[in-house]
């Protein structure tokens, strides 16, 4: 996409959320727009409606879970100290554009954000995605239950802090003559460390 | 009188029209459907999480076993999603094998859709008839990629190697004779390009043969006219993509919207619906049959007349070859680092998003400069539309409800992830 086509969306996106919209970055010719939690209802409501700006589709809205990002990294992108965050990527179809909003929760410990399920009914499944995995809380959401992990799953498994093992596992047991649940008996191994090398390795632009 | 009670019926996880381990509680009112409240997860197999904990090349096979039905696309996403971060040169022969492969993915995942949607309908010979010609695009993957199913084929940077110049022969057996088996080969003396030529001047009569079976079948059209019918305004609001956004008229294509690879180069159309149910969705498919087989001609023609490398010559993100690894000491410790710690993609975040045969498959990267991805997030077409389900089967009968499970042609290895 052009650069000078992004430089009138942002300006678009701009006159249309006016002092709602924190920070605005172009980057890979995708435009990055950061809001605050109590604002995103509204300005949902207005990217969908403005003419201009035409956002008719949610394309994906997901959870993210900055814990291990690296300080450094955090302080540079403005979110230093916020763990989570709900990312929104929207797609103007009648206008052929994206965008992606990205949604700092206030409280680390119990997450909060409005849904917008009233302005993108896709957003349903979508948001108890992101409260299953996550544990992130969409007010306004009216079914708003587990999703993909077990009836009866306790924990959010995305987050960085859940082993990757999990903490259960089940099996069937021949006395009780049913299906039980007991602590995992695997060790969790790393195959492959990670590793974070220091800025311009191998000549890659950081 | 007796009290009349809404029956609440599960249906699933077990059972042939499911399409997988779908499970569905159905409110009914004596036939007619409440209420549907789709249950899903049951294939879940946190592929996000997993790919957080393997480096960027180890998590390519497990982008296979999303939608198991359309393989290649999958990986697709995922190294175009790398590459932007990369920001790598894909060498322009690799393009055109990809796009070449997504289109045999295509039609690999429409014959199946529409082996199962008539099968769940009521129509038997359908499934045989879409079996015989996926048989043929299955060999095309094992020619080029050695497995069947799960390719692992597209790599960041190109894909893994060459076409072949030869196609695997079969040998006689118990079962074919000498003669039987020559007759079986005749398609495959050449390379693997004149296979897909032959499959590809083969394929506009198959499809004249589903549609004479089903296009103007009356039972057929009696199950699928008028049945799950969604808006253009309704579809775009319900997150629709692909055939299921086109089925109710919308012009939405990112192959020509927003072109990806060589699309921008070849010629093919874009089919669209007019009233939005399952018929015109099906009508639409039939017409990707062709123009998929439209545009895998133009890519053979390319691909004939102009050799070159099929992957990146940097040789930090993709391995040198086996002779410059045993005989040079720098391309000895590009494959050394390479297979053991695997490349650091910069930090940043992308979304790359293919047409899938299903709709729009994207992948959301978040990269800290690590080996591995920070954060991946895998948005499956078919999430979108079966948490439509309740909307679309809302006042029709059961059996209705399957012929929409059909033609929103789902598969589990994507939704439940």
């Amino acid at each position: 996409m052009h650069t000078t086509y992004l430089e009138n969306l942002a300006e678009s996106l701009r006159g249309a959320l006016g002092d709602r919209l924190i920070e605005i970055q172009v980057r890979y010719g995708e435009l990055t727009i950061n809001v605050h939690a109590e604002d995103i209802f509204t300005a949902s409501a207005m990217l969908r409606d403005d003419p201009i700006l035409a956002f008719d589709t949610l394309i994906d809205l997901c959870g993210i879970d900055y814990l291990t990002y690296g300080d450094n990294l955090s302080e540079k992108n403005n979110f230093k100290n916020r763990r989570f965050a709900v990312i929104y990527h929207l797609l103007s179809v009648d206008r052929n554009h994206r965008l992606r909003i990205r949604v700092l929760t206030e409280n680390n410990d119990f997450p909060v954000v409005d849904s917008v399920t009233e302005i993108w009914p896709v957003a349903n499944w979508f948001e108890r995605e992101a409260f299953d995995l996550y544990g992130i809380v969409f007010t306004g959401h009216l079914d708003l239950r587990r999703i993909l992990t077990d009836y009866g799953f306790i924990g959010n498994p995305f987050r960085k802090d859940f082993p990757i093992t999990g903490y259960v596992e089940m099996r069937y047991d021949a006395e009780q003559k049913r299906v039980i649940y007991q602590p995992v008996t695997i060790e969790p191994r790393e195959i492959t460390p990670l590793v974070i090398r220091e800025e311009n390795y191998g000549d890659c632009e950081s | 009188m007796a009290e009349i009670r809404n029956y609440t019926m599960n249906f699933g996880p077990q059972h042939p029209a499911a399409h997988g381990v779908l499970r569905l509680v159905l409110e009914l009112d004596g036939e007619v459907v409440l209420r549907a409240d789709p249950h899903i997860g049951l294939l879940h197999r946190a592929t996000e999480k997993l790919a957080e904990n393997k480096t960027y090349i180890q998590s390519v096979p497990y982008m296979d076993r999303l939608d198991y039905v359309s393989m290649m696309v999958n990986e697709h996403a995922y190294v175009m999603a790398i590459e932007k971060l990369l920001q790598v040169e894909v060498p322009i022969r690799a393009q055109y094998i990809r796009v070449m492969f997504d289109e045999i993915t295509r039609i690999l995942n429409h014959l199946l859709w529409i082996g199962a949607h008539a099968l769940d309908v009521g129509a038997m010979t359908m499934f045989l008839y879409a079996f015989r010609e996926r048989e043929d695009l299955m060999d095309c993957y094992e020619a080029v990629s050695g497995a069947r199913l799960h390719a692992a084929y597209y790599r960041p940077g190109g894909v893994y190697r060459d076409l072949p110049d030869t196609m695997p022969q079969y040998q006689p057996s118990k079962i074919h004779n000498q003669k039987q088996t020559r007759v079986r080969n005749a398609n495959r003396e050449g390379s693997l390009l004149d296979f897909i030529e032959d499959f590809t001047n083969r394929f506009p009569t198959y499809v004249d043969e589903y549609e004479t079976l089903l296009t103007d079948n009356r039972i057929w059209k009696q199950r699928l006219v008028d049945i799950g019918i969604v808006s253009p305004e309704r579809a775009k609001a319900l997150g629709f993509t692909g055939p299921m956004l086109r089925g109710s008229g919308v012009e939405w294509d990112l192959r020509r919207k927003q072109p990806y690879e060589v699309y921008d180069r070849i010629d093919f159309d874009i089919p669209v619906g007019v009233n939005g149910d399952c018929y015109d969705r099906y009508l639409v498919r039939m017409e990707e049959f062709r123009q998929s087989n439209r545009i895998i001609k133009q890519c053979i023609d390319w691909l004939r007349i102009n050799p070159g490398p099929v992957i990146t010559d940097n040789h930090k993100i993709a391995p040198p070859s086996r002779v410059d690894m045993k005989q040079n000491m720098e391309e000895m410790i590009h494959h050394f680092k390479l297979f053991t710690e695997g490349f650091h993609v910069p930090p940043g975040e992308t979304y790359a998003a293919v047409e899938h045969p299903k709709g729009e498959f994207g992948i959301y990267l978040v990269s800290n400069g690590a080996n591995k991805p920070y954060r991946l997030k895998i948005r499956a077409p078919g999430f979108a539309h079966l948490a439509a389900l309740d909307e679309m089967s809302r006042g029709h009968m059961i059996s209705d409800v399957v012929a929409i499970i059909g033609t929103q042609d789902i598969v589990f290895g994507e939704i439940d992830r």
